[in-house]
């Protein structure tokens, strides 16, 4: 995939943002088209086919949660959200709805693009590794995670978050580490993104996400890979 | 003994505070005592009709009596013998429908009659058999002066002593006088008060018993509905905003049930009302919120776009550019901190702890703060315990007041080192942020926490901080149910101390790591300052509960009065037998203060 010429998707209903965003976002070399309607966004999304989408919560018509959830429940690709609301329980509800990242408002380009680069830029795919926590099996060049000979399906941040602690199964990685590692965050960032995701992986991947075995939490350290 | 002693005291002073008991002890000795004073004057009374009636028919009695003997004795003998005889016949004329004792029924009762001739006397003997002696002598006194009188006595029969009425009267035949006395014992009369005593005993007794009964149904009637209505207001208080009282019985305590229905009414719709105003308030927090950071975004995206393209620009253009976005920055970092204090000002802020080794957090931050040290020369030292330091705390704010504590200590440090401390016990942490710069002034106690406060305005601040760092720390210690507290003196610098419970909730009794540092700086070994005796300035915010174990008497040579509420921490350095200690109040140049702010929450 040609990095530079990504196409984003901007769903944001304010115009001057949403043509700023686009300044901004050509400046960078992306391919940026902007839906003003969130009602309207699961279509331009099956039209423009992007390779992330940037969505702002507070939307007109449908909430963006629901945009969120309904993107979600057709492709896995990157979603990172917009918002104004700095209270916890809005940041979770959107993570929790399907978003890969957040941007607060009011946020320096500098930031969003680089957001933007770290969602777009995939994990070396090298040689044909292969990986096993506890009873999954990862093919990370195919992308795929299997347990015995059954699919599971992962969004491409949370193949990356299971990737990164099966690697180094013996580490315990903290929320920073994981930050760093899977988000690409330089600097300390917000650990609940780590702790929504390591939520959502596990309700995928665990057998019985109340008893995980694949991803362990090593308490008030941060996460390792169950043991295979 | 004397906590039997207690016991009853307490039980009184419950008792003595109770309605009921208070209205059946009150009616119980009034009751009494108007019982008692009512037997009183009806005994009085009873007695008094009894011995008027019977005077009045012992008075026609002796006039029988004494017709009796003037008839039976005219003409009497003087021969004593005859005299004698004339005297037995006219005795048992006078008691003649004779009862056992010789005495007489009439409408006077029993007597016994006496006769004494007055020519002769009682001293001759007569040899007739009378009671002569039970008659008073001053009656006879009296009687021998010619009145009819009469007069009570006590009188001796079958070994009583009985109490007696004796009515005299003078009798005069044509040859001589004689004494005529009837001795009327009054047994009857007693028995018959003795009865009216015990009756009046016993229906007072009973009536007061009854009274007391009655008094206290009475006033459970009148407790019952208080009982019920501080029931209710129980309920009310504890927040049941629908509670109301039965508005029933008599018209009084319906008044009462309408009054305190009105008055729940009249705060539930008080309390919608600030409910309502809260959320409105909590609403427009959210919208400004989202209002301003929306076209703010706008702003700041197009400012970095020009600024990117500034070296195209004329000089001018270049500046306006560059100034335009820096202070797009400060004017972010002021949205932020002012939504963040209005967010704990409404009540919004909550805490999302979660078990975190706090060691991170501090390092994750000093890396943060570390371009900021190089640019102002300081040094930041840590020193940490090697094992995890695990607390159950709201990452994000912690974060926050580390930020601020070690940003503003960077900010004041005047490029020399700043220490970071942690240490921890089972139940807390504390971290200290140290500086040995500009320090505290006295008088500026308790202000480092205040909302936009600056210890010196014509300071050129490096962080551009907005004001309201420490003021949002200390709300997100307390949120934590921590301290945040400081302590400093002039030119010597400064230490921050937060002290969080290890768990939610938990209660912070000490804190591990003193919030001075020790006057020879032996303590931390990073403020060598043997001068630091004379001039002391301790500055506490946040929460004292209680001594603080962090305050070493001796490193405070003297204490001066400043802030406002200081007063308990006043009391315990007060007793530092500094050489200073009295001078340096009263000198005018008292170089310590210390005060508190916020509170116990």
């Amino acid at each position: 995939m040609d990095l530079m010429r990504a196409r984003v998707l901007v769903v944001d209903d304010d115009p001057a943002l949403a043509e700023m965003l686009t300044i901004v976002l050509r400046g960078e070399g992306f391919e940026p088209s902007v839906v003003r309607d969130g009602s309207k966004a699961i279509e331009v999304f099956r039209e423009v086919h992007p390779d992330l989408v940037l969505l702002d919560l507070m939307l007109p018509g449908l909430s963006g949660l629901d945009v969120c959830k309904e993107i979600r429940g057709e492709s896995g690709i990157p979603i990172i959200m917009l918002t104004a609301k700095t209270d916890t329980v809005d940041v979770v509800l959107g993570l929790e709805s399907g978003a890969d990242d957040y941007v607060m408002k009011p946020f320096k380009p500098k930031e969003l693009t680089a957001r933007i680069r770290a969602r777009l830029r995939r994990a070396d795919v090298g040689t044909a590794e292969r990986l096993r926590v506890a009873d999954v099996e990862i093919d990370v060049p195919g992308h795929q995670v299997t347990r015995g000979s059954e699919p599971i399906s992962l969004t491409p941040l949370e193949f990356d978050l299971l990737v990164a602690l099966a690697r180094k199964p013996r580490q315990v990685f903290t929320r920073e580490v994981l930050l760093e590692q899977v988000w690409g965050y330089r600097h300390a960032a917000d650990t609940r993104l780590v702790n929504v995701h390591v939520q959502r992986l596990r309700s995928k991947i665990e057998r019985d996400p109340e008893h995980p075995e694949v991803v362990v939490t090593v308490r008030g350290v941060g996460y390792r890979a169950g043991a295979s | 003994m004397r906590e039997l002693f207690g016991w009853v005291r307490a039980r009184w002073s419950f008792l003595s505070r109770s309605l009921v008991v208070r209205v059946v002890a009150l009616t119980l000795t009034l009751s009494t005592v108007v019982m008692l004073v009512l037997g009183l004057i009806l005994q009085q009374q009873i007695t008094t009709g009894l011995l008027r009636s019977k005077i009045d028919a012992a008075t026609a009695e002796i006039d029988n009596a004494r017709v009796t003997v003037e008839n039976s004795l005219s003409g009497a003998d003087s021969d004593p013998s005859s005299l004698r005889e004339q005297l037995r016949l006219a005795l048992s004329e006078i008691g003649r429908s004779d009862g056992p004792s010789g005495a007489q029924g009439s409408a006077a009762g029993v007597f016994e009659p006496v006769i004494v001739p007055s020519r002769i006397g009682s001293d001759t003997d007569l040899s007739v058999e009378q009671p002569v002696d039970d008659v008073p002598a001053e009656l006879r006194a009296r009687i021998g002066q010619g009145e009819m009188s009469y007069q009570y006595t006590t009188i001796q029969r079958d070994g009583e002593n009985l109490p007696a009425l004796v009515v005299g009267s003078p009798a005069r035949t044509s040859t001589d006088s004689f004494e005529v006395y009837l001795i009327f014992p009054l047994a009857g009369e007693l028995g018959t008060v003795q009865v009216v005593q015990r009756t009046l005993l016993l229906g007072g007794i009973a009536l007061a018993l009854a009274l007391t009964l009655i008094s206290a149904l009475v006033a459970s009637q009148v407790a019952r509905p208080v009982r019920r209505a501080a029931a209710s207001a129980r309920k009310l208080a504890a927040g049941d905003l629908a509670e109301r009282m039965p508005v029933t019985g008599p018209v009084e305590l319906a008044t009462l049930a309408n009054s305190f229905n009105a008055m729940a009414e009249a705060i539930r719709v008080q309390i919608r009302q600030l409910e309502e105003f809260g959320k409105l308030q909590r609403r427009f927090t959210s919208d400004v919120s989202h209002e301003l950071r929306t076209p703010l975004t706008t702003v700041r995206m197009a400012a970095d776009v020009l600024h990117a393209g500034r070296e195209d620009f004329p000089p001018h253009l270049s500046r306006a550019t560059e100034l335009l976005v820096d202070e797009l920055d400060r004017f972010e970092t002021l949205l932020a901190d002012l939504l963040e204090i209005s967010r704990h000002d409404a009540g919004m802020a909550e805490l999302s702890p979660e078990l975190i080794d706090i060691r991170s957090s501090i390092t994750a931050c000093v890396a943060a703060a570390a371009p900021l040290a190089e640019q102002s020369g300081v040094r930041i030292v840590t020193s940490m315990p090697d094992e995890p330091v695990v607390a159950e705390i709201d990452a994000r704010r912690v974060d926050r007041i580390l930020r601020n504590l070690i940003n503003n200590a960077i900010d004041h440090a005047e490029a020399r080192p700043v220490q970071i401390e942690l240490a921890a016990d089972q139940e807390v942490l504390a971290i200290t942020v140290t500086d040995s710069g500009v320090g505290l002034r006295p008088g500026e106690a308790g202000l480092v926490f205040n909302r936009f406060w600056r210890a010196d305005p014509s300071r050129q601040r490096q962080t551009g901080g907005t004001g309201l760092g420490l003021a949002i720390s200390l709300e997100d210690a307390r949120l934590h149910g921590g301290w945040l507290q400081a302590s400093g003196s002039p030119g010597l610098g400064a230490r921050f101390r937060l002290t969080l419970p290890r768990r939610r909730g938990g209660l912070i009794t000490g804190s591990p790591l003193p919030l001075r540092t020790g006057a020879d700086g032996a303590e931390t070994g990073l403020l060598p300052r043997p001068d630091a005796a004379g001039s002391v300035a301790v500055i506490e915010a946040g929460w004292i509960e209680d001594g603080d174990s962090g305050l070493d008497p001796t490193t405070v040579p003297s204490v001066g009065v400043g802030g406002h509420l200081g007063a308990d921490l006043l009391g315990e350095s007060a007793d530092v037998p500094g050489p200073e200690s009295s001078t340096a109040a009263g000198s005018g140049s008292a170089t310590s203060a210390v005060s508190t702010v916020g509170g116990t929450p």
